[in-house]
């Protein structure tokens, strides 16, 4: 890993970072990205984020949805895990709670394949200080 | 196969579902199949929209339409206007209480500004475990801009202009705290992080370093900087494995990319960070102490002055910084002191995270501006209570903090007007009780509480709170007396009045505030020897009444100390002089024979 | 100088920076009472943990009292000591302190000597409000201390003793809230522990919480035996402190008053340890001597700088923290042990008695003193050389059990021919005593030469650690005295690392010496009672007809008689020891 010396190299990387958070979203097949986030904090932990992880790794991999999907911190919906935030390319983000491994083959099936929404989803009630 | 155009998402929060929800649901599937659009609209039961006071709730994507107040009925109105005709159906929309007109699209409702999140801005957002998330996020640029575009000093006036003060509980003003520091003369200075998050049910911190841990990093990297420290210490406790994982591997990270340890940026500033561990004793907390443990020392307070700010690790200046205020320094260099001022209120600048428990809905973490009240906390983000239930008092402060009733429902939380309410801010435990808790008893709760988590160094902390906690003991009990009441309040205020630290000076708080706000309560049970809420065990009784008891022997099977008896289909009595109140009667009868009183 | 002024109880005072508000309050006669606090001025010593909150006191403008005892002055301040407010805590406080304390005064060791109890008495405590439980934990007894930590009122005196005065390590606060208390690690009995027994920890124990074992019985019971023959020494320092057991001014010399209420005892002969430590001079004298001639002579084996070894803690201290220079202090008994050896043997055979039937007493300043007595190399086949020790405190006890009149008492004389002493045995009492003494013999006997003048004045004082050369005719010798194990930990670390210039070292566990041993009255954190005592010491060394122990006739009849000379084979056996490395066993 090269070291960052500078301003310029921090605003470097950053900007190339940002190209490529881009790219996973507008790349050559975009329309097909999907990206899933697991809140992975030790409240996900324990009421079992990784195994849904895994799980959701293993299952878009057999539906052969070319998927990214990565972990994250506490979103703050404790009384809801596991948390999922799902986004369709095109389309606002949607938190899943309560995601046992029932209720993720579920939301592979209805909503990423057919865009049907399912119950339980967590209304996103706060905002974030962005760019 | 179906391709939704339009989804309907009703409320399913407890609050909602009492209204009726379930029904607006049926109802819109009922209309939605009437004009036969199930193919293209779909209808979904959602979590709790926190907005429970306008409550039930019916959401439309992708318009965003957000209809409050929805009575089953409306479903008719809604379905044939909005999704046949497109029209919004205006009666049903929010309003804006400034000027009353209606607000159709949520992202504009004050309610969903409610939460702002700078502290947890990365929380559930950016992979903690990938530094260049965090970067792409502007992470690691404020750092950048203090060591190349200003002084130490500028940096330090930055942040008292912009109000930033301790979210570890204290209060402290956070620029003043660096200042003392800097201004210190001594050959090496010490950065610390205090992640000893002891408060019972409260674990911002922990979810601000599991979730954003960069963000830390370099504000202590900006703290040594301005101080002019080149060593950070991290105390957490040991408990917390993920934190420290993920922890761990960011200052890897930031290593690699030269964003710890010499010749930052390019520039003369080295500095870098290693973790100590705690064993998770609550007054670890307390600053005095929490340095006394790292220095391998017992944990106890010492008095201050000297502060840690001249005198502190190994007897050298220390920064002693919360993880929540370290995590939103970054934010105040990048948009500026004027962007954090603007929010929150006169002396309390900025947002405070809130971890959310109890009796309430939507428990969780929260990130709200400084001045938001209890009832926007509790009622709208939190969801209201749980079960329907009514709310009888919220505890802040975490152990040390105050219970508030109903008539603060409406005080704009900020460390003054928390402290003048007779709580505090604490580091950020919000913790809810309904009208089914007695409230003698949560104050005996958090006795037991800080009697066990005193480090027993000053004699009223360590004798006073144990005859504290003995007087609440004999009033749940019912041998409490009127007189007891009084000497309750008189030793709570020299507790309050000699501790040593912070710990003792707050720990009659939860007794004091109830007795304050409950004085009714604490009066059943020393003069009628009565639970209002029938929590106190020693103070309930169970009976059968005769009439409606059928003999089945139920209750008699059941019962674990044998002190039912009685004849097969006569009816059964209880001795209340066996009975342990364990309520195995009440629960199993069948015939609602059993009472409490 | 930069002076503060401030107003206390409406009345203005100007003190230096840096001054608490208690001894600024104290400089105008305010006296705010206090329990944990403790200062022992000149000897660095100060306990302010502020924890037991009884000095607090109101600040105009603070939200709280504030504890005057750790509270500095600052300009313009306006302190209240007595408004309603500051009275009523400070009253809760030791109410509540009291609520956690047993109430068995009439019958605690420390009645009539404790600081909680003339505080409660001060404050005029009649009734205490918030009656509750109270924290009870095992009784630990060892060979010398007895912990009794139901009495204990967490003001960690001790703990500041062992740890920072005496860098023991024996003693830390364990446990948390109310169950806190101070011991050694995982609650083990002390004589698991690394204690040293200096007794330090009892000579600042506000209650009876630490106490000495108590010999008291067993001597009495000896001395109704018609069949044994009981005799007693008593060491130097007794002299110069006894006196305040019964109202005299601390520093009053009651030597003949001493030996006079000794004898009403019963003891068939009264004796001195000075005798012994004369001996004890001629021992450690010699060898020294022995030591630097050899060195001088090229050998680079020779172990230099010599240490003393008359102090049993401090003994114990090397032997567990740094048993890796066990070879360094002298070989020398301590002058109680000497004693001991001598009475039981050449004594014995003088006066026939089988020395089974001859019971040896000490009368000592000292706690450690109980436990060395009770080292098994100090016994022939079980027997001990010294049976019993009594503390100061103890023989206090004993003299009012005997119905004596102390005050009213005529001075008497010792008995001989273990009873003679100098000016040079008197001093052992005293830090920097035992090296004068040394000198003014190993001068004379090295050069040969007599000394002109005997009050070595550079070698005496109460800093914590001195350093003084000695012109031994052309010779410079390098002196290191040492009170406090703290100190001398810092001298033995020298010694460790090679970087020791000094060729002889004087080691005294106890602050003062054995002036301030742990068995001596109890000071009440007045450091002026130990410049007094020391001043006593001195006084009667100067005002003895001999003062150089190698002129003491008894020893050199001694030698004569029953030894043959210093270092001879004989006295070898049984006026020399071995010390044993305790770093990884339990004692």
């Amino acid at each position: 890993m090269n070291k960052i010396k500078s301003l310029d190299d921090l605003r470097q990387l950053r900007e190339g970072m940002q190209a490529k958070i881009k790219l996973r979203e507008s790349g050559d097949n975009a329309e097909n990205i999907v990206r899933i986030k697991v809140a992975m904090s030790t409240c996900g932990i324990a009421s079992g984020a990784k195994e849904i992880m895994t799980y959701l790794m293993d299952e878009l991999e057999q539906h052969s949805i070319e998927a990214v999907v990565s972990q994250t911190g506490c979103m703050g919906y404790c009384f809801a895990e596991p948390t999922i935030e799902v986004t369709l390319p095109g389309k606002d983000p949607i938190v899943f709670g309560d995601v046992d491994k029932y209720r993720a083959a579920e939301i592979i099936e209805k909503y990423i394949i057919h865009n049907e929404l399912v119950d339980g989803i967590l209304p996103a009630n706060y905002r974030t200080i962005d760019n | 196969m179906a391709d939704y155009k339009m989804h309907l998402l009703v409320c399913g929060g407890t609050g909602c579902k009492a209204s009726e929800s379930e029904q607006i649901r049926d109802n819109l599937l009922a209309e939605v199949e009437n004009h036969d659009l199930t193919d293209e609209v779909q209808v979904v039961m959602t979590g709790c929209f926190g907005f429970c006071e306008k409550g039930p709730i019916v959401k439309v994507l992708p318009d965003n339409t957000f209809y409050v107040q929805v009575k089953p009925e409306d479903a008719v109105t809604i379905v044939e206007e909005h999704l046949v005709k497109g029209r919004q159906v205006n009666h049903l929309l929010y309003r804006d209480p400034e000027n009353d007109k209606p607000v159709s699209d949520s992202k504009h409702m004050d309610f969903y500004k409610k939460q702002v999140r700078i502290a947890l801005r990365n929380c559930g957002f950016i992979n903690p475990e990938n530094i260049d998330e965090y970067i792409a996020r502007d992470g690691y640029a404020a750092l950048a801009k203090c060591l190349s575009e200003q002084t130490p000093q500028e940096v330090i006036d930055e942040i008292k202009r912009s109000g930033q003060r301790g979210r570890g509980g204290g209060g402290f003003p956070t620029g003043l705290k660096w200042e003392i520091t800097s201004k210190s003369v001594a050959d090496q200075k010490y950065v610390v992080c205090n992640a000893d998050e002891g408060d019972p049910g409260a674990f911002m911190d922990r979810s601000i370093l599991e979730g954003d841990p960069h963000s830390v990093i370099e504000a202590m990297a900006i703290c040594g900087y301005c101080t002019g420290s080149s060593k950070g210490l991290v105390y957490i406790r040991a408990e917390y494995p993920l934190a420290i994982q993920r922890l761990k591997t960011a200052i890897t990270q930031a290593r690699e990319y030269g964003l710890l340890g010499e010749k930052i940026f390019g520039t003369p500033f080295c500095f870098d960070i290693t973790l100590r561990y705690g064993a998770g004793a609550f007054v670890c907390g307390e600053e005095t102490a929490l340095i006394h443990s790292m220095e391998g020392l017992r944990g106890e307070p010492t008095f201050k002055p000297p502060f840690p700010s001249e005198s502190g690790y190994l007897g050298k200046p220390t920064t002693v910084n919360n993880v929540e205020t370290l995590a939103s320094i970054p934010v105040i260099i990048n948009k500026g002191a004027g962007f954090f001022s603007s929010i929150g209120t006169e002396k309390s600048k900025g947002t405070k995270v809130f971890a959310l428990a109890g009796k309430i809905n939507n428990v969780g973490l929260i990130e709200v501006p400084m001045g938001t009240t209890l009832r926007e906390v509790i009622f709208d983000i939190g969801g209201g209570i749980k079960g329907g239930k009514k709310f009888k008092a919220v505890q802040t402060g975490g152990p040390s903090g105050g219970c508030l009733t109903n008539s603060f429902l409406d005080t704009p939380i900020d460390y003054d007007n928390l402290i003048s309410a007779g709580s505090m801010m604490g580091s950020g435990g919000m913790i809810v009780m309904d009208e089914d808790d007695c409230m003698v008893s949560i104050a005996k709760f958090y006795l037991e509480f800080t009697l066990d988590e005193s480090c027993g160094k000053c004699t009223p902390c360590r004798i006073g709170n144990k005859r504290l906690f003995e007087m609440l003991d004999k009033i749940t009990k019912g041998l409490g007396n009127e007189e007891d009441l009084t000497r309750l309040r008189t030793l709570c205020k020299v507790i309050k009045d000699t501790s040593l630290c912070g710990l003792g000076q707050t720990s009659p708080n939860p007794i004091l505030s109830t007795l304050d706000n409950f004085f009714d309560e604490y009066l059943a049970h020393v003069r009628d020897h009565k639970c209002p809420a029938g929590q106190c065990k020693s103070l309930v009784k169970y009976t059968i009444n005769n009439d409606k008891c059928t003999g089945c022997t139920l209750c008699f099977r059941n019962c674990p100390v044998g002190a039912i008896t009685g004849e097969k289909r006569s009816p059964h009595y209880i001795d209340n002089s066996i009975c342990i109140k364990c309520g195995v009667c009440y629960d199993k009868c069948k015939f609602d024979a059993v009472s409490v009183s | 100088m930069d002076m503060i002024n401030l107003t206390i109880d409406n009345r203005p005072v100007s003190v230096e920076r840096g001054t608490s508000v208690l001894q600024a309050a104290s400089q105008i006669g305010i006296n705010i009472p206090s329990l944990c606090y403790m200062k022992l001025e000149d000897l660095n010593i100060e306990n302010k943990p502020g924890g037991c909150r009884v000095c607090v006191v109101e600040v105009e403008g603070r939200r709280n009292l504030a504890p005057a005892c750790c509270t500095d002055v600052s300009e313009g301040m306006v302190v209240k000591t007595h408004s309603m407010r500051a009275i009523h805590a400070r009253r809760t406080v030791v109410e509540l302190i009291l609520s956690d304390h047993p109430t068995d005064c009439l019958k605690c060791a420390k009645a009539g000597n404790c600081d909680l109890q003339s505080l409660a008495q001060y404050l005029g405590i009649r009734e205490i409000h918030y009656e509750g439980e109270q924290s009870t934990f095992r009784e630990d007894t060892s060979p010398a201390i007895i912990r009794e930590l139901d009495k204990c009122i967490r003001c960690r005196r001790c703990e500041m003793m062992c740890n920072e005065v005496q860098s023991v390590g024996a003693l830390s606060a364990i446990n948390r809230g109310f169950n806190a208390v101070v011991s050694p690690a995982f609650e083990m009995n002390l004589d698991h522990s690394v204690c040293t027994y200096c007794g330090q920890c009892v000579a600042v124990c506000p209650t009876g919480a630490l106490t000495e074992v108590d010999n008291t019985g067993a001597v009495i019971r000896a001395l109704s035996n018609p069949d044994k023959t009981v005799i007693v020494q008593t060491a130097p320092a007794v002299r110069a402190a006894l006196g305040e057991e019964f109202g005299n001014e601390p520093g009053t010399l009651v030597t003949g008053k001493l030996a006079a209420a000794l004898r009403r005892l019963g003891f068939n002969y009264v004796f001195d340890t000075d005798f012994a430590a004369d001996l004890t001079i001629l021992e450690e004298g010699t060898e020294l001597l022995n030591r630097l001639t050899a060195y001088l002579g090229g050998d680079k084996e020779v172990k230099l700088p010599m240490l003393t070894s008359c102090c049993p803690a401090w003994v114990k201290f090397f032997e567990h923290q740094f048993p890796e220079l066990k070879d360094i202090p002298s070989s020398a008994r301590s002058p109680q042990q000497m004693f001991g050896s001598i009475a039981k043997s050449y004594f014995a055979d003088k006066i026939g008695v089988n020395r089974k039937d001859l019971v040896v007493v000490s009368i000592m300043p000292c706690v450690a003193k109980k436990y060395e007595c009770s080292r098994e190399e100090f016994s022939v086949n079980g027997n001990p050389d010294v049976d019993f020790a009594l503390t100061t405190r103890e023989l206090a006890h004993l003299i009012n059990l005997a119905n004596i009149d102390f005050k009213s008492l005529p001075d008497e004389d010792f008995d001989q021919p273990l009873g003679e002493s100098t000016g040079a045995g008197v001093i052992f009492g005293t830090t920097g005593g035992v090296i004068e003494a040394a000198i003014r013999t190993a001068y004379e006997v090295f050069t040969g030469k007599k000394l002109e003048r005997l009050d070595f004045t550079e070698l005496r004082g109460m800093e914590g650690l001195r350093r003084a050369t000695i012109d031994f005719d052309g010779l410079p010798i390098h002196i290191g005295i040492a009170h406090g194990l703290g100190n001398a930990r810092k001298l033995l670390e020298d010694i460790q690392q090679g970087k020791s210039q000094f060729h002889a070292i004087e080691i005294m566990s106890c602050p003062g010496g054995c002036i301030g041993g742990g068995g001596q009255p109890y000071h009440h954190g007045d450091a002026e009672i130990l410049k007094k005592r020391q001043m006593a010491i001195y006084r009667e060394d100067a005002g003895k007809p001999i003062r150089k122990s190698h002129e003491n006739p008894y020893i050199t009849k001694l030698y004569e008689e029953f030894l043959g000379s210093p270092m001879s084979e004989k006295a070898h056996h049984l006026l020399h020891t071995e010390y044993f490395d305790r770093s990884k066993s339990e004692r």
